[in-house]
């Protein structure tokens, strides 16, 4: 009788210790990022060169759109051809509340933030029942739809000149984001949280619910998955992340420009995740540093930009077969695997 | 949004002519690129992102030629063969490398070339807008069609779309070859187990599909201006025409096209700033009720 009470008091589910090695991990997670935190905090003492926080928040920028739509592309596996509309939207709707309002700038932030939330519930909704190519499909006609609604609704958004006039600033709890120290580490710490908040969501039960999705969408319905609420759950979610890295761009550039809402920063994004690789949860921001390198360092050494990139990237899509992160761990791996072997 | 144009133009029938020619012009040479592209897609299911750089060179081909002989039907030539040609390299050397692999790999080969692409014309013919000039077989007096102008040029672009999409009907339907093409879509290792060398069918699609590209922007050069980059919003536009019709649709694309040419043309008399955007909502109304496409079949 006590084996049964025994073997009845243990959740049949349950697999020993996986508790207990998840809150392990989660807190590794949290100090990688502080460490990371750390490191990002100390560079402007170690270089005094602006060039290089500018760099750092651009790579915040696009660092959080890109892992945002990791999430979507590498972990779901719905390829998303109009993720930039939600950087766009970000950069379009903050900056338009601090020129309208003047409220606190954490005030615009969420109001920003549910905003795209509405708005990508209302268009995830159409979009995720579409499979594969015609999601795609249907995402980039989106997101070219909100590009000629801002180019042509031009009392309210300036149009193809974009908003100008800069975005005011007021000083918030003595944080000064005209201070471009105090921006600096503000962009630092929300790529860093929201890295981070990615990572929960990557690794909880849900992110796995995710991975099963993509691999087999049909048994993952068999057993009672709701696949459309939970496509259309992470599509919000990946949303909002691209949001913030859209505010971050408009706190850098004082402004918002049509380009953002172009089709062309989904496809970079596209680009950056296979630059760094999709199949770990860092490989986009990984993507995210060499592409801005690749930009930075081209752009001053040759007007034709096109075509080193487009060799770069053929060397990545037909040599290396895979994003640089994933090529790395699977290289370390291997060596790995053949040093076991030989002992 | 300027209403009033818009119904002011449905009134009168001289308008209406000019409109309807002009959003026909558009429809056919988007017919001659998507096709190749729904094309492609239904014999090798990949989706060249690429496309609008073949239109850009059928038409810079065709500006080379005609300046070097003067002859505009040996331009047309010119643009289509050396596209073709160029199609069939690109499709055996790098595109039969990412077959049966991801997606995204395909997308991510297609766009370096579409970066490479631009570069090279840029190197080639200069970064400025060139234009072909009308051939002076064409520089006569416009038709009148009901009070509306229709310049003949326009009856020859016309007239040529037509044709390919009637020889592509009837050669896919009852030809051999069309038969074999159909089949190697169908299912392709059968196919090579018959002893038909598949990769020859799939260079010679893409191929098609290039010279079709081609053409277009041969048959555009002279009524277009020629930029580099210029094959972007075409390929844009072309992606949205197969969408609409359905994905390896012929019919779908020739339908998709005319309906896109004359939401073009009717949409920038009544909304100028938003014609764009009519086309993107169409292309989202289109496939949330019919995630196929118009002429699409279902997919199992």
């Amino acid at each position: 009788m006590s084996e049964l009470q025994a073997e009845r008091s243990r959740d049949p589910l349950s697999v020993p210790g996986i508790e207990a090695k998840s809150r392990r991990l989660r807190y590794l997670d949290v100090l990688i990022a502080i460490a990371a935190f750390g490191v990002l905090a100390a560079l402007p003492f170690l270089f005094a060169s602006k060039a290089l926080l500018d760099f750092v928040i651009r790579c915040s920028a696009f660092g959080l759109f890109a892992t945002s739509l990791n999430l979507l592309v590498g972990y779901t596996g719905m390829i998303s051809f109009g993720h930039g509309m939600f950087f766009g939207l970000g950069a379009y709707g903050f900056g338009l509340i601090m020129q309208r309002t003047g409220v606190p700038i954490p005030v615009a932030f969420v109001c920003t933030l549910m905003i795209t939330a509405v708005v990508s519930a209302a268009i995830g909704a159409i979009c995720v029942r579409l499979k594969e190519i015609y999601f795609a499909f249907v995402t980039l006609a989106f997101q070219m739809l909100i590009h000629s609604m801002i180019l042509s609704w031009t009392s309210l958004t300036g149009g193809d000149q974009g908003l100008r006039g800069g975005i005011q600033r007021p000083v918030f709890l003595g944080i000064d984001l005209s201070n471009h120290m105090h921006l600096y580490i503000t962009s630092c710490a929300l790529l860093l949280i929201g890295l981070l908040l990615m990572r929960q969501i990557a690794q909880s039960p849900f992110g796995y619910t995710l991975r099963m999705i993509r691999d087999n969408a049909s048994r993952a319905s068999f057993i009672g998955i709701d696949v459309w609420r939970a496509k259309l759950t992470i599509f919000v979610l990946a949303a909002l992340f691209a949001s913030t890295g859209g505010i971050v761009m408009s706190l850098f550039v004082s402004g918002a420009y049509p380009e953002f809402a172009y089709w062309t920063i989904s496809g970079e994004g596209i680009f950056i995740n296979m630059l760094g690789g999709v199949s770990t949860f860092l490989g986009p921001m990984v993507g995210t540093v060499l592409l801005l390198i690749l930009n930075d360092t081209v752009t001053r050494l040759t007007e034709y930009y096109g075509i080193v990139l487009g060799i770069v990237i053929l060397f990545f899509a037909i040599g290396l077969r895979k994003g640089l992160l994933d090529f790395a761990v699977e290289w370390y791996e291997q060596r790995g695997d053949g040093v076991k072997e030989r002992t | 949004m300027d209403l009033d144009a818009l119904t002011g133009c449905l009134a009168s029938s001289a308008c209406l002519v000019t409109q309807t020619t002009s959003g026909f012009i558009i429809g056919m040479l988007l017919f001659l690129v998507a096709v190749g592209l729904t094309l492609i897609f239904g014999v090798l299911k990949v989706v060249n992102f690429s496309h609008g750089a073949f239109y850009m060179f059928g038409a810079y081909f065709a500006m080379t030629a005609y300046q070097v002989t003067g002859s505009f039907a040996l331009a047309m030539l010119v643009g289509a063969a050396g596209t073709g040609f160029l199609g069939l390299v690109f499709e055996r050397v790098f595109m039969s490398r990412v077959y049966g692999r991801d997606v995204l790999m395909q997308l991510l080969v297609c766009y370096a070339f579409v970066l490479i692409f631009d570069d090279v014309v840029r190197l080639i013919w200069g970064p400025e807008f060139k234009s072909m000039g009308m051939p002076t077989a064409f520089q006569v007096p416009p038709l009148f069609v009901a009070g509306g102008v229709v310049p003949p040029y326009y009856l020859l672009l016309i007239g040529v779309a037509l044709a390919v999409a009637a020889i592509l009907g009837v050669g896919l339907a009852r030809t051999k070859i069309g038969k074999v093409i159909r089949a190697a879509a169908y299912n392709p290792s059968m196919v090579s187990a018959l002893g038909i060398n598949t990769g020859l069918i799939y260079g010679g699609v893409f191929a098609l599909g290039g010279m079709l590209a081609g053409l277009a922007g041969a048959l555009a050069a002279p009524v277009r201006s020629l930029t580099p980059g210029m094959g972007f919003s075409v390929l844009i536009e072309s992606f949205i025409v197969t969408v609409i019709g359905g994905m390896g649709s012929i019919l779908g694309a020739l339908i998709g096209a005319l309906l896109i040419g004359l939401i073009r043309s009717f949409g920038s008399l009544g909304f100028p700033l938003f014609t764009d955007g009519l086309m993107y909502l169409f292309m989202v109304i289109v496939l949330v009720a019919r995630p196929t496409g118009l002429f699409g079949k279902e997919v199992a």
